[in-house]
């Protein structure tokens, strides 16, 4: 189990645990209306811009999300292989 | 005549709700604002099949009905017939991106399971099947029970079938939803059914959206993106130069020649120089800036409608970051490069309040469509048109120099906020990039027109009344032999009185004259000058000398740049204090935003005149 941060781009990767405490709870609503939830499957799509890697674009079903490198951290997954 | 029953259009954001909107009501339709929020009420007239006119809402896109956000928190009272003065909708159209499904049902049942009338627009279906989807309408309406019309809003397809379904919809009244959809579940159940329903409907699946995919890795590579970006605006602030002053002059033609009517056929007189000093020289000068307004919107709605904004947000949450803020800020920042207000009201979308507060206070820094005339003006009175080289011309770097003070200095004044005032834990950046979609040229062709209507309706209500108020103020008293006519004035003296407080940045009695009524409209600057230079040119018989020619006449280069220094800070019009005092929901910050603009603008326009003089410019 790894922070969504470190997965490598195009990785697959079905979400674990989210530690909600890091978000405010308007975040928290948001992330889970786009479906970020346990079970979820997601694979990073895009990171960053010049050598910041942060905000990163995940894939979410067929949506692409944007969030930041320490909202992903707090995303644990288990990588399934690449997309 | 009866009040004409209400219809919503609801949905997720980017499910093509407004090119339905569009679509449905043409450029039937009304702006206005919600009594107490701000969010913009969008309402259009449609009429159904039996001839019968329907009142149709566009309501702002949720993913939830336990909102997140002040724009989500409209939706749900709209919805739930809670918001005050707003009749509770009769038909709720919900629409959907038929490329989407899994997503977008999740908000679907929950509209459903309110158990009011909804007929379901499964939208853009066209890129759906693009994208490789096969998809079921009949099997998602048993799913649903509710009816699915097909539509593709941009090309007008499925909306007869739409608005049969509305009427119907409004004739049988609330149908109860079947069991499965009107259960209480929970966020995780409705979107483990939402992707069951959205499997069975889904007949076919290949290649998921290729060329999105591709656009995204370029437009969002870590490297190209942002080159990417800064050359679009780059291209943008050129564009607004160059492309419009064909038609700027064409303007600028039509007003002389009425002038030159005005004086042909209206004997000499105070009733005709109203007309020609003060009408035509003022809402004339502020009118030729049309075409440039016009061009600066084309730019930001192709952004919106294309999809782009959100890669803009993306590339820039970095920098927003640097100052505590997030790419979210970005889109009502970018808006009020148009406008202060719509800026000041999209920041609804931001969730942190601390954030939003920061967003607020430094969007009147954004180069709002109303400077443009002013330095436009200056611009061209005082920039030689050269070219600097690679067909880039220097009064189109000039101008997007000034952009740029705005915009630096926006971000010095949000950085120093999160660290006094607004301090607070980082804020997040959450969002969803839409589909990149070719925009339409209805939808484009009826925002242009809105932007442009507000804008002429200011020319002759705001803009008219102010100049002549001021011709009246440089008219009287009159002038006796041998005596200056805008010295004699009631004006002139007020002047003389500010001339004191602004000589040492640089500004003459003129530039003062001009301050006082651009508070009003920023805009209003150029027509006063216009204004009083007509007045003042009479007795040189020079009336018909363009505006430009006038200050290079009579300003040195340093005190045109110390003016532009100035409108690049100076404190926006009353308007914009007035939509902040709502925003914020009290005098606190309009009136600190009121005071640290005219002390940047002083202060940035006392350093541009010296330093010029240092150079010897």
């Amino acid at each position: 189990m790894i922070g969504l941060d470190v997965i490598a781009r195009g990785q697959t990767a079905r979400i674990v645990a989210v530690d909600w405490v890091a978000f405010v709870p308007e975040e928290a609503k948001r992330l889970q209306a786009l479906g970020v939830e346990p079970g979820a499957m997601v694979s990073v799509a895009h990171r960053g811009i010049f050598a910041g890697r942060d905000p990163l674009a995940l894939r979410i079903g067929r949506m692409v999300v944007a969030v930041r490198r320490v909202h992903a951290r707090a995303i644990s997954v288990t990588p399934e292989g690449p997309a | 005549m009866s009040i004409p029953r209400t219809m919503a259009l609801v949905g997720n954001p980017n499910a093509g709700k407004s090119a339905l909107f569009n679509a449905l009501t043409g450029a039937r339709q009304k702006i206005a604002n919600y009594p107490g929020v701000t969010v913009e009420r969008k309402a259009g007239r449609l009429v159904l099949p039996s001839g019968e006119p329907v009142e149709l809402l566009d309501l702002p896109g949720s993913y939830a009905l336990d909102a997140a956000s002040p724009d989500e928190e409209v939706t749900r009272r709209v919805v739930m017939g809670e918001q005050p003065g707003q009749a509770r909708p009769q038909v709720l159209v919900l629409v959907l991106d038929a490329a989407n499904l899994e997503q977008h049902l999740v908000f679907a049942q929950e509209v459903i399971a309110l158990g009011r009338p909804v007929v379901v627009a499964l939208n853009m279906i066209d890129m759906a099947e693009r994208d490789g989807l096969v998809l079921d309408p009949a099997a998602l309406q048993s799913a649903l029970g509710v009816p699915v019309v097909p539509t593709v809003a941009v090309r007008k397809r499925g909306l007869a079938e739409l608005l049969a379904a509305l009427e119907q919809a409004g004739r049988d009244g609330v149908t109860a939803p079947p069991p499965a959809v009107a259960q209480q579940l929970t966020g995780t159940e409705r979107r483990l059914s939402a992707r069951m329903m959205a499997q069975r409907a889904v007949l076919a699946e290949s290649g998921a959206h290729r060329l999105h995919t591709r656009l995204d890795s370029v437009l969002l590579h870590p490297w190209a993106g942002p080159p990417i970006l800064f050359a679009l605006l780059f291209v943008m602030f050129q564009a607004v130069f160059a492309w419009a002053t064909p038609f700027a002059d064409a303007l600028e033609g039509v007003v002389g020649w009425l002038t030159g009517l005005a004086e042909a056929f209206i004997p000499a007189g105070l009733p005709r120089d109203l007309l020609t000093q003060g009408v035509l020289a003022g809402v004339g000068s502020v009118v030729v800036f049309l075409p440039q307004i016009v061009i600066l919107f084309a730019f930001i709605l192709l952004m919106e409608q294309s999809g782009y904004m959100a890669r803009a947000a993306y590339i820039m949450d970095r920098m927003m970051a640097g100052v505590g803020l997030s790419g979210r800020s970005f889109i009502p920042l970018l808006s009020s490069f148009a406008c202060a207000i719509p800026g000041i009201m999209a920041t609804r979308a931001i969730a942190d309040p601390k954030d939003r507060l920061t967003t607020i206070m430094i969007a009147p820094l954004m180069t709002c469509s109303a400077r443009l005339p002013v330095y436009a003006v200056i611009i061209a009175a005082f920039i030689p048109a050269r070219n600097i080289g690679g067909g880039i011309g220097l009064q189109g770097t000039v101008l997007f120099a000034l952009y740029v003070a705005g915009i630096v200095g926006a971000l010095v004044v949000a950085w120093v906020m999160r660290r006094s005032v607004a301090k607070g834990g980082a804020s997040g950046f959450i969002m969803e990039m839409p589909r990149y979609q070719w925009p339409s040229l209805r939808d484009i062709t009826i925002g242009l027109w809105q932007r442009a209507w507000v804008f002429l309706r200011r020319a002759g209500t705001i803009i008219f009344t102010v100049t002549v108020a001021l011709w009246l103020l440089l008219s009287f008293p009159q002038a006796g032999p041998g005596e200056d006519q805008v010295d004699a004035s009631i004006a002139g003296h007020i002047a003389n009185g500010l001339a004191v407080v602004v000589e040492p940045i640089g500004f003459n009695r003129d530039m003062a004259l001009a301050l006082i009524p651009a508070m009003a409209a920023r805009e209003v600057a150029v027509s006063s000058l216009a204004t009083t230079y007509a007045v003042a040119a009479e007795d040189e018989d020079s009336t018909a000398v363009a505006l430009e020619q006038q200050l290079a006449a009579r300003w040195t280069l340093p005190m045109a740049l110390a003016f532009l220094a100035w409108f690049v800070f100076a404190p926006q019009c009353l308007s914009t204090i007035a939509v902040t005092r709502r925003e914020t929901n009290g005098w606190k910050w309009p009136i600190v935003m009121l005071l640290y603009l005219f002390v940047l603008a002083y202060v940035a326009a006392g350093i541009t005149y010296w330093l010029a003089l240092a150079a010897g410019l």
